[in-house]
């Protein structure tokens, strides 16, 4: 099964539930099987995979409560935070971080900024293939990689 | 150009995305500005710190095992369109059952499909990764001599010049923690890996035998003590081919 391992992976971190993971991987693969016409030979299997479990979670009940096309903030998505002090707020931060730290921050994260993260660091997309895979504009992933670093660092500061 | 709008291109930048005419100009301010430079750096640290310290999720042994065999176990507590997805699944593992005439069977073909879903994981991994590969070259005698001291054991390439395959070059990979090679060719537009292993990596898995998953083909054989394995998104026809020269 391709990609199997990374594609639970993913539903995992989108559900927070195993069962649920486990279902949304099983539709996946039925849907792959089903709708394989619609694979085109050549073109990028990975993004064409995910993108349709993470179809899927969007229209699952979890994913139906969790989304929101809306992102308030888009206007401000090219401000980010400049350090003044050679001891940087990064610096601190990376002095705390731990795996249960950093496993609390993303599950803080809406998931449209998760799914973005975890595509682009976990998967190791490109921004095209993240595009295509969530089905938006490159802009938009560009954008929300940045809110998703950005909160991501603010709740880590936090402590979590 | 203002700190602000250097910082604004850290993170594509770090992410390799960064257009390459402003990689430069980019780099000549991290090389002058210590507080970019250190803001860059964290960046790059927290960035590698969430890829190796976040928490993978794997996949519980039962579920691996029953979606391999096509079995699955409709939840009741779920809504239809989900058990539908379950039902269809069924339907498949008892077209699979019925062709399935003993357990011995049964866990031989769930070690094949194992070690046929794990070579085309590392396939389409290997395709997606921003660096495919850690030796580029057509030619056979830069590829192949790369290989020495790095896999233990040695294969024989032969010429691609006049075929419709061209080599793009290869790099280590493993199979149950036994190292290979993995060389990657390319037909039209298509782009073929075939992995080359000891016979043990295998677990006895390497005959003249044909799989597939979904739209992804694999073709095996054994010579000279290796296993080959040649995958890809190409007819059989394409991999019986690509089989013969290389076994030519």
């Amino acid at each position: 099964m391709p990609l199997f391992d990374r594609l639970y992976n993913f539903a995992h971190w989108l559900t927070h539930n195993r069962d649920e993971a486990e279902d949304l991987v099983q539709e996946t693969y039925a849907k792959a099987l089903k709708g394989f016409s619609s694979y085109q030979p050549g073109t990028n299997f990975r993004a064409w995979i995910f993108r349709i479990l993470r179809n899927a979670f969007l229209t699952s009940r979890s994913g139906l409560n969790e989304y929101s096309l809306d992102d308030p903030d888009e206007d401000n998505a090219n401000q980010s935070s400049l350090p003044t002090d050679p001891h940087t707020p990064e610096s601190i931060l990376l002095g705390r971080l731990d795996r249960q730290l950093v496993r609390n921050a993303l599950d803080q994260l809406p998931v449209i900024y998760r799914e973005a993260l975890l595509l682009c660091e976990f998967e190791e997309m490109s921004y095209q293939e993240v595009s295509v895979t969530l089905g938006v504009p490159i802009g938009t992933v560009m954008s929300r990689l940045s809110r998703a670093r950005r909160a991501l660092r603010d709740t880590l500061r936090k402590g979590g | 150009m203002a700190c602000e709008t250097w910082t604004a291109k850290l993170d594509t930048y770090l992410d390799g995305e960064l257009p390459e005419k402003e990689e430069p100009a980019l780099r000549e301010h991290l090389r002058i500005c210590s507080v970019c430079a250190s803001n860059a750096l964290d960046r790059m640290r927290i960035k590698r710190f969430i890829q190796s310290a976040a928490p993978r999720f794997h996949p519980d042994p039962a579920f691996r095992a029953r979606m391999q065999r096509g079995i699955s176990t409709p939840h009741v507590a779920l809504g239809s369109w989900r058990r539908l997805a379950g039902l269809a699944l069924s339907a498949a593992a008892l077209v699979f059952l019925a062709a399935a005439l003993s357990t011995t069977y049964l866990r031989a073909r769930a070690q094949e499909h194992q070690i046929v879903s794990e070579l085309i994981d590392l396939h389409v991994a290997t395709l997606a990764s921003a660096n495919p590969v850690d030796v580029v070259s057509t030619d056979r005698h830069t590829v192949k001599p790369w290989f020495e001291g790095k896999v233990p054991f040695t294969f024989d390439l032969p010429e691609f010049e006049g075929s419709p395959f061209s080599l793009v070059g290869g790099r280590t990979t493993y199979l149950n923690q036994s190292i290979g090679a993995q060389l990657i060719f390319r037909l039209r537009q298509h782009n073929l890996s075939v992995f080359i292993f000891q016979q043990r990596a295998t677990g006895g898995t390497c005959s003249n035998a044909e799989e597939g998953e979904l739209n992804f083909h694999l073709q095996s054989w054994s010579r000279n003590g290796l296993c080959y394995f040649a995958v890809g998104d190409v007819n059989r026809s394409d991999l019986a081919k690509l089989s013969a020269l290389l076994t030519s």
